[in-house]
């Protein structure tokens, strides 16, 4: 019989074990510092705050009612959802055009120059891009002076700042490389063999665009449309620069209820509702969107 | 195809719009951010160097950001050489968890690190902002590191073992030097990140504000705005060369390998 401890030590000198030892320090950290607090934000969340930093005993419902009563929290977390839902359907339309144009349309040594110009803006300071939109977006911005200047308008164009419409714009601008990539991936592995036995046996180009390469190219789209649309519900800065009164969003409120009214119980509940509401759509999308591939493959085409 | 090509490059001058328009401000003579441009002056760059707040603020950032591409990076090499060489329980669980911060909310990061460093009874500072920028610059890492790893022919360290080598030393002498350009690469792009990250250093940064943090409250006042687009062209242009030196060195890691370029870091 082998001890414990002689097993143990067995297990951590195969490459199972050893692949363990080596991932743990990585996942330890994302324990601690990923898991743990998010256990603890739900579970403050269904506590009451009393004092600066003391919390009523017992847990309770009360913030959950409140979050989910009053009209305020109601409107913010709709108009979130609207919004993050208009990104990521402005934000894919854009991107697909893109990807499919740099997929087929580039010689395949110039195609990495064309992603890393794609990619450069991301990298460059968030706050001084959002910023740089309200410049742009102004009462006596670029766009506005630009377009007296030409004589398209004679007065200023009031509906693209400090509203949704100003969030929106920004919000597609600052993920365009998020939707680009995932699709352009997906389109990258497509044997281009099938677009040829699609021609040879007598379709169009836009069936065999329509019938091959969209459907192949599908899960690099529902990869985009979750990469877009989950960290965008949770934007801070672009709604507080760009939003106006009428544009603000739910993270926002969630900054508020930390920093200014210290009330943290409520902010972690706005917080995981948040997140819930977030992880029940990508969820639901996903079981359609994989529904749909599949009962495409069962089906057959043509 | 032409339509295409004519719709990309318009929707790469959307993309650039803001990076094009930020140098001619920072260049203008009018303190206001707007059109018809009035002159050309450099006070804007000069008026940097007497900011000492913002001198400070940029030396926190500095020291925030080395720590956590560091941190970040020894990370990213542990957990990008275990899910590439090895086969390990719950691996698809435990990479994607590992992987969470990058489709995750940052105020949602920012928010429960908050509460249980509140909860702790102890008070926000650099460390804390170290703590948050290393959580979220390690799925990056991992991402660069994991083609790095990939890529390493595993006959070169078997040969090593055979040739007497130990574990440790045969990653020392045989994996580190042919991973090294993926390990730059993954620096540079968690140094980049660190540095331009605002959210969790708005909430976790207690009395020492970061670059970033600093500068979100240069923008309530109008007076400073040419300021602001003076030290944000510098910041542009630090970006776009660290991210251009990360990605030459992807590409002679790949090279190196004997890789198809596939482009991009994601």
């Amino acid at each position: 019989m082998m001890t414990t401890g002689e097993k143990l030590r067995r297990f951590f000198r195969t490459d199972q074990g050893v692949g363990l030892l080596l991932v743990s320090p990585t996942a330890l950290y994302a324990l601690l510092l990923l898991a743990v607090p998010l256990i603890a934000i739900v579970v403050i969340s269904f506590l009451t705050q009393t004092g600066v930093r003391d919390f009523a005993p017992g847990l309770s419902l009360v913030n959950y009612k409140e979050a989910l009563s009053d009209p305020l929290y109601r409107e913010l977390m709709l108009r979130s959802l609207m919004v993050s839902g208009s990104v990521t359907v402005v934000t894919v339309l854009l991107a697909f055009p893109i990807a499919y144009f740099v997929s087929f349309g580039v010689k395949p040594e110039q195609k990495s120059l064309w992603i890393f110009l794609i990619t450069i803006p991301f990298w460059t300071s968030y706050l001084i891009r959002v910023f740089l939109w309200k410049v742009i977006l102004g009462y006596n911005g670029v766009l506005n002076s630009g377009l007296k200047l030409v004589g398209i308008i004679d007065e200023p164009l009031t509906f693209i700042l400090y509203n949704v419409n100003a969030v929106i714009i920004t919000l597609a601008h600052a993920y365009a490389p998020f939707a680009i990539l995932p699709i352009f991936v997906a389109l990258e592995k497509i044997d281009r063999s099938y677009l040829e036995a699609s021609r040879d046996l007598g379709e169009s180009r836009t069936m065999t665009f329509l019938r091959v390469t969209l459907p192949l190219a599908a899960p690099g789209v529902v990869a985009a449309v979750l990469i877009v649309f989950i960290p965008t519900i949770g934007d801070y800065v672009t709604p507080k620069l760009v939003g106006g009164p009428g544009g603000t969003m739910i993270a926002n409120m969630i900054q508020t209820q930390f920093l200014r009214l210290n009330n943290a119980p409520l902010g972690a509940t706005l917080a995981v509702l948040a997140m819930l509401i977030v992880a029940v759509i990508a969820i639901v999308f996903l079981i359609v969107g994989y529904r749909a591939a599949g009962g495409g493959k069962k089906g057959g085409r043509g | 195809m032409k339509t295409l090509k004519t719709y990309a490059i318009l929707y790469l001058v959307f993309l650039y719009a803001p990076i094009f328009l930020l140098p001619l401000f920072a260049f203008n003579t009018s303190t206001i951010i707007a059109f018809p441009l009035t002159g050309f002056t450099t006070e804007w760059f000069t008026a940097l160097l007497d900011i000492t707040e913002m001198h400070n603020a940029l030396f926190n950032s500095f020291k925030i950001a080395v720590t956590s591409a560091v941190l970040a990076t020894i990370f990213g090499i542990f957990g990008a050489m275990a899910s590439t060489r090895y086969h390990f329980p719950g691996q698809k669980g435990i990479m994607g968890f590992i992987m969470l911060p990058l489709v995750l909310p940052e105020i949602i990061v920012a928010v429960s690190l908050l509460v249980v460093i509140l909860k702790l009874g102890m008070s926000t500072g650099s460390w804390s902002v170290i703590a948050g920028h290393t959580l979220i610059c390690t799925p990056f890492a991992i991402a660069i590191l994991n083609s790095a790893f990939a890529a390493l022919d595993p006959s070169l360290e078997e040969a090593a073992y055979d040739l007497g080598e130990t574990r440790a030393s045969t990653f020392r002498r045989v994996t580190l030097p042919l991973v090294m350009p993926g390990i730059v690469s993954a620096l540079l792009i968690s140094f980049t990140i660190s540095m331009d990250e605002f959210i969790i250093a708005f909430f976790l940064t207690g009395a020492d504000p970061t670059l970033p943090v600093y500068l979100f409250s240069m923008l309530r006042f109008p007076k400073l705005l040419p300021a602001v687009m003076a030290l944000g062209t510098i910041l542009v242009v630090l970006s776009i060369l660290l991210i251009t030196i990360a990605e030459i060195f992807r590409r002679r890691g790949a090279k190196r390998a004997g890789l198809k370029d596939t482009g991009g870091f994601l």
